[in-house]
Parts: C-alpha cells; sequence; structure tokens
C-alpha cells in the first residue's frame, strides 16, 4: 500500500489513566499510513507504556491550567497547540460524540476540513482517502480533504489493534493561550457510570434488549454474561427506565459496529437498526414472524424471548461445558 | 431576548435516499423538517415563553428549504431566515458552519442574539459537528448535547450524557446550545398555529448577504458513492420448543462465542 512519509498525529483518548482501545486502533491505523513518525496528542496523564507500544515516538502533552478537557473548546484549543507544534499531514482522531465536536473545531481552526466516521483509510496519490457508510447504511462514499491539515475521526472497532515492540515515547509539554469561549464553559459535576462490562461501543458482541422485555433485562444481561458481550437497549428500553440511557443504541445513541448483534424483543425501527447496521452477524429473537428486523437478520428466531434465551443460555453452558 | 434556532431540511428517513454523481444528496419531494431540530425548536420556544424572547428561525438549503423554517414558525418562532444561493451547494460542515455563523453575525447586527439553539444531529448528514463548528465560527461559548436545560438569569445549565459519564454544565449568555431528543417533547401544531404561521415574515439572505463570510466552500470532497447491496435475510425459524438449543448450535458452529 502505498504510504505518506510526514509526520501524523493522533488524539490519544485515554480514561483513568489508560489508552483506551478505539485510540489504540486509530494509532495502529495511522502507523500503517505513513513512514513518517507518529506522534499522540494526550489530554490527561499519558499511558506512555501503552503509547510505545502502539508505536509512539513523541507524545505532545497540553498544559490545561485546570480547565475539563470534556468541554470541546479546551481540548480543541490544547489540540490546535500540539497541531502547531508537531505540523503534522494529518490529525486522527476517533469517532465518538466527543471526537466529532473536536473535529469540527479543528477544521474550522485550520480552514480545512473533517471527515467523520470514517470506516478506514488509504493513501491514494499522496492523500489520504476516507472511507464512509451513510445514510442508515445504505451508500457507500470515499471523501478526502481537500485544504489544510486533513482531520478524520475513525469509528471504533473497523481497525484491529496491533501492537509493535516501541520504546518508551519522549513526552512534551505544550503550553495553551485558552480562548474566553473555552474558559466560559463550568463543569458543575461529572459522574462516570460504572464500567461493568466491555463497553457497547468497543464490544465484539452486543446483546440488545428492546420492549419486548417488558421490564426485565435479566434473561439479555445472562445471555450477554455468557457471551462475554456489551449490553445495549432500544430506545423504548431506555425511555422506561429499564436500563440507562447509555445503553441506548441507535441513530441517537450509540452506534455500533460489533462482530455479533443479538436483538432480543427489537422490532428493528430505523432509527435503531441505523446504529447496527454494520454488525457483521445479526441474529434476532422475536415473537412477531413481520418484525422488520428478520428482514436483516443472519439468524432470524420466531419465539418468545421468555423460552428462547433460557433454553439457549443452558445450551451454551453445555456445548461450552 | 433574541433566539436563533438553526433547522435543516432534510430527506424523510423512510423515503429512498441516494447521492448523486457527486456525491452530494438527492433532495427530493419527501423532504421535511429535520425530526431532531423539531427538538431545537420546541427548547427555544420554551425558553422564550418562560422568558420572554423573540425567536428567528434559520435555514441554510436550496428554494425548498424554506419549508423547514415554515415548520418552525408553526411551532411557534416568530420570523425566520433562509439562506440560498447556487454557491452553497455541496458545501461540507465547516462551509455550511461558516454560512450559519454570517447569518447569525447579521441577525445580531439588528438586534443582538443571546442565544443560538441546534439540533444534535441531522438525519442526513448525521454529523453532530455544526454546533461545535458554528460556536467556534461565532467565537462564542458551547453548551451541546444536552439533555435538560434551564435558564437562570443569564446562566444556561445543562445535563448531557455522552459516553460513559454523566456531566452538569453551565454558561453565561450568548452561547450555542445544542439539544438532544431527551430534551423535551415537540409540540405538534393545531390548525390556528398554522394559519397564524403564514403571516410570519421569512427573510431570504444569499451569500451576497452575507458579507463576512469567507467563500471557504468545502474542505472536503467525495471522490466516489455507491449504494450498497441491501443486507440479505438469512435463515428463519419458528421456535417449536429447541430454537434456543439452534440459537446456541448456531453461535458455536459459526465460532461467534
Ligand atoms: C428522533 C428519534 C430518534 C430515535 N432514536 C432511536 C435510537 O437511537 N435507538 C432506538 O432504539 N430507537 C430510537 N428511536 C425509536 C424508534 O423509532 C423505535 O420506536 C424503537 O427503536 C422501538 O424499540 P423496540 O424495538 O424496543 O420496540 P417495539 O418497536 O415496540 O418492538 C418490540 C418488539 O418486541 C417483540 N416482542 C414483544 N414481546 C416479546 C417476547 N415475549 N418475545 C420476543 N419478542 C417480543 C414485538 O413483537 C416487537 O417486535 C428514535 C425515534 C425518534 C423519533
Ligand atoms: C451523507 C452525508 C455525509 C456527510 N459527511 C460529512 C463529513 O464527514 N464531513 C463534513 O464536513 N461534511 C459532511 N457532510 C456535509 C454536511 O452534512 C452538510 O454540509 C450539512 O449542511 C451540515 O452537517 P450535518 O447535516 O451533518 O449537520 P449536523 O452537524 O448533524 O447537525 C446538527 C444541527 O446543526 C443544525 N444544522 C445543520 N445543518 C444546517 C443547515 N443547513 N441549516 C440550518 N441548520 C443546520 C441543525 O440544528 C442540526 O440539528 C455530509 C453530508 C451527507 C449528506
Amino acid at each position: 500500500m502505498p504510504e505518506l512519509d510526514r509526520p501524523l498525529l493522533v488524539v490519544a483518548d485515554h480514561v483513568d489513566g489508560a489508552l483506551t482501545h478505539p485510540a489504540a486502533e486509530v494509532l495502529t491505523l495511522a502507523r500503517s499510513l505513513t513512514t513518517g513518525p507518529v506522534s499522540a496528542v494526550v489530554l490527561e496523564s499519558p499511558d506512555t507504556a501503552a503509547l510505545g507500544r502502539y508505536g509512539v515516538a513523541t507524545v505532545y502533552a497540553p498544559e490545561l491550567g485546570g480547565l475539563a478537557p470534556t468541554v470541546s473548546a479546551v481540548a480543541a484549543e490544547a489540540v490546535l497547540a500540539a497541531v502547531r507544534q508537531a505540523d503534522p499531514a494529518a490529525v486522527l482522531l476517533v469517532s465518538s460524540f466527543a471526537g466529532k465536536e473536536l473535529a469540527a473545531r479543528l477544521a474550522v481552526a485550520l480552514d480545512s476540513g473533517a471527515v467523520v466516521d470514517a470506516t478506514g483509510v488509504t493513501v491514494e496519490d499522496g492523500a489520504l482517502v476516507a472511507s464512509k457508510v451513510v445514510l442508515q447504511g445504505t451508500w457507500e462514499t470515499t471523501c478526502e480533504v481537500t485544504r489544510g491539515v486533513p482531520v478524520i475521526a475513525v469509528k471504533p472497532t473497523v481497525v484491529e489493534a496491533v501492537a509493535v515492540d516501541g520504546a518508551e515515547p519522549e513526552v512534551v509539554a505544550v503550553p495553551v493561550e485558552f480562548s474566553d469561549a473555552a474558559r466560559a464553559v463550568r463543569v458543575l459535576s461529572r459522574t462516570e457510570h460504572p464500567r461493568e462490562r466491555a463497553p457497547l461501543g468497543e464490544a465484539r458482541t452486543v446483546v440488545v434488549g428492546g420492549r419486548g422485555v417488558e421490564g426485565d433485562f435479566s434473561l439479555v444481561t445472562e445471555l450477554a454474561d455468557e457471551l462475554g458481550a456489551a449490553v445495549g437497549a432500544t430506545r423504548v428500553a431506555t425511555d422506561e427506565g429499564w436500563i440507562e440511557h447509555a445503553a441506548q443504541v441507535g441513530q441517537t445513541g450509540v452506534t455500533i459496529s460489533p462482530r455479533l448483534y443479538i436483538g432480543v424483543g427489537v422490532s428493528g425501527a430505523i432509527h435503531h437498526t441505523a446504529g447496527m447496521q454494520a454488525a457483521q452477524t445479526v441474529v434476532a429473537v422475536n415473537s412477531d414472524p413481520e418484525a422488520p428486523i428478520f428482514e436483516m437478520a443472519d439468524l432470524g428466531i420466531v419465539g418468545d424471548l421468555n423460552d428462547v434465551l433460557p433454553q439457549a443460555i443452558e445450551e451454551l453452558r453445555r456445548l461450552r461445558g | 431576548m433574541r433566539i436563533v434556532v438553526c433547522v435543516k431540511h432534510v430527506p424523510d428517513l423512510q423515503s429512498d435516499r441516494s447521492l448523486d454523481q457527486d456525491g452530494h444528496l438527492v433532495r427530493g419531494e419527501d423532504d421535511v423538517l429535520n425530526e431532531l431540530d423539531e427538538n431545537a425548536v420546541e427548547a427555544a420556544v420554551a425558553l422564550a415563553e418562560e422568558h420572554g424572547a423573540e425567536v428567528v428561525a434559520l435555514t441554510v438549503g436550496p428554494d425548498d428549504a424554506v419549508d423547514a423554517v415554515r415548520r418552525a414558525l408553526q411551532m411557534g418562532a416568530d420570523s425566520a431566515v433562509h439562506v440560498v444561493d447556487d454557491r452553497i451547494a455541496g458545501f461540507d460542515v465547516v462551509g455550511t458552519a461558516k454560512v450559519l455563523a454570517g447569518a447569525v453575525r447579521a441577525l445580531g447586527a439588528e438586534t443582538p442574539v443571546d442565544l443560538v439553539v441546534t439540533g444534535m444531529a441531522t438525519m442526513d448528514g448525521l454529523t453532530s459537528m455544526v454546533p461545535a463548528a458554528l460556536a467556534a465560527a461565532l467565537d462564542l461559548p458551547a453548551l451541546t448535547l444536552a439533555s435538560e436545560v434551564t435558564l437562570e438569569g443569564s446562566a444556561v445549565t445543562i445535563t448531557r450524557s455522552i459516553g460513559d459519564a454523566d456531566e452538569r454544565q453551565s454558561a453565561d449568555l450568548p452561547l450555542v446550545l445544542s439539544v438532544t431528543d431527551q430534551a423535551n417533547e415537540p409540540r405538534y401544531p393545531n390548525f390556528k398555529a398554522i394559519m397564524a404561521a403564514k403571516k410570519k415574515p421569512v427573510t431570504t439572505w444569499s451569500l451576497d448577504d452575507l458579507p463576512d463570510v469567507a467563500t471557504a466552500g468545502a474542505g472536503t470532497t467525495v471522490r466516489s458513492a455507491a449504494a450498497r447491496p441491501p443486507r440479505e435475510a438469512g435463515r428463519i425459524l419458528t421456535d417449536t420448543g429447541d430454537a434456543g438449543a439452534q440459537l446456541a448450535a448456531y453461535l458455536v458452529e459459526n465460532k461467534l462465542v
């Protein structure tokens, strides 16, 4: 594959001091695109060991002066200071809600352009070309940034993270002059949700419960635990308060692209399928043979989830000893 | 107080949507006010009702896009601005945000704008980038993806739940606010509201009316666009007592566990 020979800068997301899996994926992708150095910009104390393992030579650590990196203007101005110092051929980041806001701000400040929700990036004729699945999974496009420093936000789980034998990176402090607009946002409180299972957006298997579970997520959770899966939900289930809002998969919730999606008591409304159509294998359990989700299921089971799930869980335990 | 609410005209989600040879969205008969912008209009109108304010609906889009602001007028906005210009066709987020920012500045030159409200995403582009890009272009603070909004004095406080955390944030007006579909229940205009909307003013501007919009155009281009084959339905089986076991066997056989 043709490669660039210029440096690339990756915004390396951390959670609780550890490099996140999606960030490791983007670093892996960046390494495949250039023969030049891959550097990282980090908005909290860097996980230098992990950054080294993913091939980072230099870590830019902007000085936030006590401002919260969850405020998008703070993150953007900090990353921008690192971009000015690193002078990269492009900035790559993770396409989460926060990453998309950051991409938007960087593109405005750099007077360039941003492609978000990229499902892959390649080098063609010396330019980065991003692929993107659009219109609820019905169209496939490739896009390119034509002006300035390209900003490309890559969807989680579309690249396999691969470590290399790397040395501990050098950490470079970056001073930042924050604008009044960035300083103006006050973070009054922040509550992290407990991480009991694999985060939804990063999981290889997701079991989703819909209205059909009628308030009881225990079978869905049990099946998920058996499969090492994350638990998701439709909007109906989160609106009813059966599970936290963060579990919502779909248009206005989390977009997932797992290897295996199992929908239980989920009808398959377009607002929901928009967020899971990238799943490699779709399994649906629904008592209504007319449910639209069957049109996209690799295996569809017409049946009552209260019969099908307990038997499936028991059989899985037996088969796997 | 003056509130500007940004709304986009998009193809209906249930219609057959497509891209043209340039990778631009094909607009058609079935275009509607972006569903998630109904939450933005509701937030703007509710704040105006509670605190006393004028609400201006703003859209950037082709001729038909005027229907989006008309819907916003039916939902309670007082007046509307439609920016339409052939030179805007094919703009990306940065270009669109610059035009929106230019229009907000032009409105502010008449009467100061205190609050700019947007939806969380559009059902076509779906980038969720415009609110942050717009705030950057206007150099205003941004409170985005709000699931709850309150205004006290000049301080706006929001609750947001993104990623795996809940956060409360606050900032003083003027600012840019984006709301999610959790923020409110959009009202459904009645006959009287629909009739009243017909009398409300809609101003049309071209790029020439926005002197400070840099002629940036798009910084991104679509190289290729192709329809994907629809996902094919696979095996459907009806439970006759052993479907659970069959499901387990399927997962094991296909190495999915
Ligand atoms: C602006 C907007 C944004 C939205 N965003 C999202 C989003 O991000 N995510 C999302 O999910 N939705 C979203 N929605 C809602 C979406 O349109 C649907 O209403 C929702 O996805 C339906 O959820 P459901 O499948 O759980 O419920 P339903 O459509 O009611 O389906 C429940 C299914 O369960 C089956 N069932 C019932 N009992 C059993 C049983 N015992 N065993 C097996 N099957 C059973 C039924 O046959 C039925 O098919 C959005 C809507 C709007 C307007
Ligand atoms: C399929 C597709 C994919 C695209 N991908 C990209 C991409 O990766 N990068 C990129 O730079 N551009 C992209 N674009 C172009 C971009 O979507 C449009 O330029 C659009 O005008 C702004 O972005 P959005 O629709 O994604 O809005 P979002 O950022 O999702 O919208 C958020 C809110 O901003 C407001 N808003 C957005 N557009 C308007 C408008 N025209 N008038 C008034 N208010 C508005 C609304 O309140 C809306 O709820 C894409 C377009 C399409 C059709």
